[in-house]
């Protein structure tokens, strides 16, 4: 196998979208993504059964056009890679048995790779080789956390993740108390610039002391986050203006809302970030594309000296793109492949970058 | 001709099999959840086995289901992959015409005109649909006896609801209560073996089969949200 500069083909279906991705070492050469994002609209959520189906019908449409545009056939590819998890269990099924079926025709090695640190060697796409010291901060529909990485290829550790629900699941759910439709994300940020993010204090979840703990004693949720207590206050603030029979003051609280988000996020992310020796951030996921959040992660991060990346948008939602990019950073490393006899693991956990052949 | 031939709508299987419908090997797994892990290192074990290269297939059939979500996309996406890769014809089946398949001599032995194949659909139901032993079966012909004749179906339902037939297959064995099940036949699931000899008929009369588009019968659990509720 080249292992200098391998051509790599990556699959991702963990979640809605149904991504293939081709890298020659650290170059991104095709990126083709098919959402089933409009199915899930009227729903006001991703419904696992129909994004499962979505990656059934895109896949190998998906699949060709992404070999097509990099101007390669399968048979030039060196290695392939797949996410197993975490991810909806269903939706991680479609790709990974596409993927193991590739391999069993074309006989190349597969390597199963793991969505979150995926999000993260994405970054050598957009840059080359990340930083020493290097943290990531993930924030998507699908998960919100802060990873230590000290070797993107096999040593990587969970600071902090979210307790409950994921920030892009807050937006979304907020978007739909407020009226303002699915997904809630883009459409927060929008009308939050019409908004006063001071005019509600709204609460920024597990920031009590008996959470916070100390640098020295750290209590039980110092880097975690919680936003369902969030979204609750939310539906009674506009409870509240409805039963007072007044205007809800929608961009005031998309604004309030979005402000205590970003806030928690970034305040809990720089405070991990500077107690874990972490002086180069990452920002991944697709709510990276919130304007405020980047915003306030610039701001903060210049303020106690960290170094921020953050890969274009198209690169931060999930894609195939960043499962190559990982899956050409394990085989570069000397990594062995993964076999065909692994299970997808909706749980799988950031120490594992990519599971090891079973023996 | 060769055929490879693979199967998930209940159990995971495959089998290698020539256009006469002889099967060359075949491998199967009682285990209805673990289709992603076994399907593929079975298939390769196949190939391996029988010492037969890619290029010599002629085409690939999948059963199409019905058949539980997770499990029938198993086998689809990984025949679609095979075949993409290979650059192969693939052929859908519907699932239960494998049993049908296996339940028609005895049918006919039994002087059924017409029967039913039910399978296993969880929550307390079950995949079916009615078969006749006359009429398409070209009498003399090698294989005739595995194309019964799809008369209504596939549908999804209670047991309760299935017309009161000899009923062949796993889903009669579960509900011998409302379904008259065919002894010896209580634990039959679809097989890529019957499978392919299923397609193997059909292509060696020129009859139609199926594009690779899952039966999954039944609509996702999704609903529409109602109107919010209140937290006060
Ligand atoms: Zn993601």
């Amino acid at each position: 196998m080249n292992r200098e500069r391998p051509l790599v083909l990556g699959i991702e279906s963990s979640c809605d979208e149904t991504g293939v991705g081709i890298v020659r070492g650290d170059e991104l050469l095709a990126n083709t993504v098919s959402s089933s994002m409009d199915e899930h609209v009227r729903f006001g959520g991703v419904i696992p059964e129909i994004a499962s189906r979505a990656h059934l019908d895109a896949m190998i449409p998906t699949l060709r056009q992404a070999l097509d545009e990099a101007g390669v056939t399968l048979e030039d590819i060196d290695a392939l890679a797949v996410t197993s998890g975490p991810g909806l269990a269903g939706a991680l099924m479609v790709g990974v048995c596409a993927a193991k079926a590739l391999a069993v025709a074309t006989g190349k090695p597969l390597y199963a790779i793991n969505h979150l640190v995926a999000h993260v060697g994405v970054g050598v796409l957009d840059g080359g080789t990340l930083p020493q010291n290097l943290g990531a901060l993930l924030v998507s529909g699908g998960h919100t956390e802060i990873l230590r990485v000290k070797s993107l290829t096999d040593d990587v550790e969970l600071l902090g993740a979210t307790i409950d629900d994921a920030a892009g699941e807050a937006y979304d759910k907020v978007a739909r108390i407020l009226g303002l439709g699915y997904p809630g994300g883009p459409v927060i940020d929008r009308i939050a610039r019409e908004g006063n993010p001071k005019a509600i204090r709204f609460p920024r979840g597990l920031s009590q002391p008996k959470y916070m703990g100390t640098a020295e004693q750290p209590g039980p949720h110092r880097y975690d986050w919680s936003f369902s207590g969030l979204k609750t206050a939310v539906a009674r603030c506009v409870e509240g203006f409805e039963a007072a029979g007044q205007q809800v003051p929608v961009a005031d609280i998309a604004a309030s809302f979005q402000e205590a988000v970003v806030d928690v996020i970034t305040a809990k992310a720089m405070l991990a970030c500077t107690e874990n020796g972490i002086s180069n951030l990452l920002l991944g996921g697709g709510v990276a594309a919130n304007s405020r959040l980047r915003a306030l992660t610039e701001e903060r991060c210049a303020a106690h000296g960290i170094s921020l990346r953050v890969p274009p948008i198209r690169l931060c939602t999930d894609n195939g793109a960043m499962v190559a990019a990982l899956g050409a950073q394990v085989v570069m490393a000397g990594g062995e492949p993964s076999g065909i006899t692994f299970a997808p693991d909706s749980s799988m956990p950031v120490t594992s970058v990519h599971l090891p052949p079973v023996r | 001709m060769l055929i490879l031939s693979v199967d998930t709508s209940a159990i995971a299987s495959a089998a290698l099999l020539t256009g006469e419908g002889q099967i060359l090997r075949a491998f199967a797994t009682e285990d209805t959840r673990t289709h992603a892990e076994v399907l593929a290192p079975g298939i390769r074990a196949l190939l391996d086995e029988a010492a037969v290269a890619p290029a010599e297939l002629d085409s690939l059939v999948v059963g199409v289901g019905p058949g539980p979500f997770t499990g029938l996309r198993s086998g689809i996406a990984t025949a679609r992959a095979l075949a993409f890769a290979w650059d192969k014809p693939l052929h859908g089946v519907m699932s239960l015409d494998a049993v049908a398949a296996q339940a028609a001599p005895a049918a006919r032995a039994a002087g059924q005109p017409e029967y039913i194949v039910a399978t296993d659909a969880r929550r307390k139901e079950v995949y079916w649909a009615r078969y006749g032993t006359a009429g398409s079966a070209v009498m003399g012909t090698a294989g005739d006896a595995v194309l019964p004749e799809l008369l209504d179906g596939p549908h999804v339902g209670p047991a309760s609801e299935v017309p009161p037939l000899p009923a062949y297959g796993r889903g009669a064995g579960l509900y011998p209560e409302q379904l008259a099940a065919v002894a010896g036949f209580e634990g039959v699931q679809p097989t890529a073996e019957a499978l392919g000899r299923t397609a193997a008929a059909r292509l060696a009369r020129g009859l139609p089969l199926l594009d690779t588009t899952p039966l999954y019968l039944r609509e996702s659990d999704a609903k529409v949200p109602g109107p919010r509720k209140r937290a006060l």
